[in-house]
């Protein structure tokens, strides 16, 4: 297990680099301790996405480093001009960490449901976007996120890890399993189903790669088109809308290299998912470990 | 103020008209907006922001913010006029070789942050007095809104968040011309009284003549109290200095002939009206 989380580590980046400021938008899941450990360096603006991501604008054109903090919807969409126009244009170092992204959102219904804060973020020139599997895959990639002089935008991530990490290589995906049929590529939490489906896939005789993604801008073009090259199905898996996400960014990076591959992508295809218990809502949007097993070894019969 | 004060100030915002109605043809600029607050840049440059060519960098200096990025013609003429920029330069208005066009950024020296979309830079002058405060600085940051502006809810989140901050450092300046783009702001989302939604917001406030420079004085020499932020409306006239334009408030955005600009250069300094033929462009 991991002996920091994500708030030990900041916490501490934060008292050794008086650079970073914590910002949020009165949501302090992931930092309460913060604010009697930080002082000042602390800034709840209450319920303001546009104010806080404007504010963090101005203290990073002051030299300053802000971490802020809202649920990734409202974060990504409510603010995405502030976003675009003040940090972006910019291209000033503002970490923006957005809370429950994708099916993390479980029970809240659409209005919570960041399904396209991929897709909006990384069409940012210069934004460097994060989607950590796991709460140890989040406090292994945060120093190279906090030491990046890019603006950033982080899929926040607590879930306990599945798998042991290695550390993050800078703009590099993490293999999890090595694999000579299929590749899968995933980021976030569903590395976690994707670990529940490789039993069955070995069971049928395949298999398969897996690569934590972790960072989808810039994304690790080497490992896509590898694999596209010693594998000869890839699968994407990912709690986004089908368009603009991990699909999209792999077929953009396969068409930019002049390489072609079978892609069979596990996306929410423009719609939203329906709201309840995070496990209920993955048996049924067909995200569980064995449904991602049946829907890989069907698209892998049909390639060979 | 000194009687030579404010001739030496007139004759600088006259200097500042003059390089706006020559950036008013040619592709134009949003000359209406650019007039209203000719006389507020250059008093706030003259005599209130602690700030100088030399000091562009030094984290001491008092920061200008231009949220209402459309009337930056009167910024880069103070500019030019005080020596931050070239005169030579506003030459280049809208030459895809320079970065002088129709909204501020911050590759002309003395523009602190690009603008245009309006509603953002309050929040981002907040980070700005946030982190002056945080080191302990006594500098001032300068916020210039346009009335129209205040349309935007991301405003009144900030002077929320503002109030909220204790922010004593930080300065809103309204641009009260009366318009925004197409019509009077009383026609559609009405302001007024205007003093009383700031203060309502824990805001102190004074209201100036802003092509008045006495009032200006005193509206900006008036004793902040600690922890609040300070507004400053100033009442203005859409293209003011330009009877011809004064008197068509709706000449927003224009882009003139060059025997027109000739024309109200000649009415700026007092001599015949100009005909203007041109009409404001509503697409902007």
């Amino acid at each position: 297990m991991a002996s920091s989380t994500y708030e030990d580590v900041l916490g501490r980046a934060a008292e050794t680099d008086e650079r970073v400021v914590v910002m949020t938008a009165e949501n302090r899941v992931a930092i309460r301790n913060l604010p009697r450990k930080l002082g000042p360096r602390f800034i709840d603006v209450g319920i303001a996405e546009q104010t806080m991501v404007g504010a963090a604008a101005g203290l990073a054109l002051r030299g300053r480093r802000p971490v802020v903090h809202a649920l990734a919807t409202f974060l990504t969409m409510r603010a995405f001009e502030f976003i675009r126009t003040d940090v972006g244009i910019a291209g000033l170092p503002v970490k923006l960490v957005g809370g429950v992204p994708g099916f993390l959102s479980d029970g809240n219904g659409p209005t919570h449901q960041a399904l396209e804060d991929v897709a909006l973020m990384r069409g940012i020139p210069g934004m460097q976007v994060f989607a950590p599997a796991d709460a140890e895959d989040m406090v292994a990639c945060l120093p190279s996120i906090l030491a990046s002089d890019a603006p950033c935008y982080i899929r926040y991530n607590a879930l306990p890890a599945v798998v042991q990490h290695a550390p993050y290589v800078p703009g590099k995906a993490e293999l999890i399993a090595e694999g000579k049929d299929v590749t899968v590529l995933v980021h976030g939490f569903l590395l976690r189903e994707v670990m529940r489906a490789l039993p069955a896939l070995n069971s049928e005789g395949i298999s398969a790669r897996v690569l934590n993604m972790r960072v989808l801008a810039p994304v690790d073009a080497q490992a896509i088109v590898s694999a596209a090259a010693e594998t000869s199905l890839l699968v994407t898996v990912e709690d986004h809308f089908l368009s603009g996400g991990l699909a999209t960014i792999v077929a953009e990076t396969l068409q930019r290299a002049g390489k072609g591959a079978r892609v069979h992508p596990i996306a929410l295809e423009s719609r939203w998912f329906a709201p309840g218990l995070l496990d209920d809502v993955l048996e049924h949007e067909g995200f569980t470990g064995p449904q991602i097993a049946r829907g890989i070894v069907n698209a892998f019969r049909h390639s060979t | 103020m000194t009687e030579s004060h404010q001739d030496a100030l007139r004759g600088l915002a006259l200097r500042v008209r003059e390089h706006i109605v020559r950036m008013a043809t040619d592709g134009g600029c949003f000359i209406g907006a650019s007039l209203s607050c000719a006389d507020l840049l250059v008093y706030m440059y003259s005599d209130v922001l602690s700030i100088a060519p030399s000091r562009l960098a030094d984290p001491s200096r008092d920061y200008l913010f231009l949220s209402k990025g459309h009337d930056v013609p009167a910024l880069y003429g103070t500019l030019a006029e005080l020596g931050y920029i070239g005169r030579e330069r506003l030459a280049h208005h809208l030459k895809t070789g320079d970065t002088v066009y129709w909204h501020p950024n911050r590759n002309v020296p003395g523009v602190e942050f690009h603008s245009g979309s309006l509603g953002h830079l309050l929040s981002v002058g907040i980070g700005v007095a946030l982190d002056i405060r945080m080191r302990g600085g006594s500098n001032s940051v300068y916020v210039v809104l346009g009335d129209g502006e205040l349309n935007e809810g991301s405003v009144w989140e900030a002077l929320l968040v503002a109030r909220a901050q204790g922010l004593g450092n930080l300065v809103a300046v309204v641009d009260r011309n009366g318009f925004q783009a197409n019509v009077a702001t009383e026609d559609l989302n009405p302001l007024e009284p205007i003093e009383r939604k700031f203060e309502a917001f824990g805001w102190s406030v004074v209201r100036a003549d802003g092509h008045d420079f006495a009032s200006l004085e005193r509206a900006f020499a008036a004793a902040a109290q600690p922890g609040v932020p300070r507004a400053i409306i100033a009442d203005t006239v859409r293209g003011k200095g330009l009877p011809s334009i004064e008197a068509r408030a709706d000449r927003w955005f224009v882009n003139f002939s060059h025997e027109e600009v000739a024309m109200l250069l000649e009415e700026l300094h007092g001599e015949r009206k100009a005909a203007l033929v041109s009409e404001t462009l509503m697409v902007r």
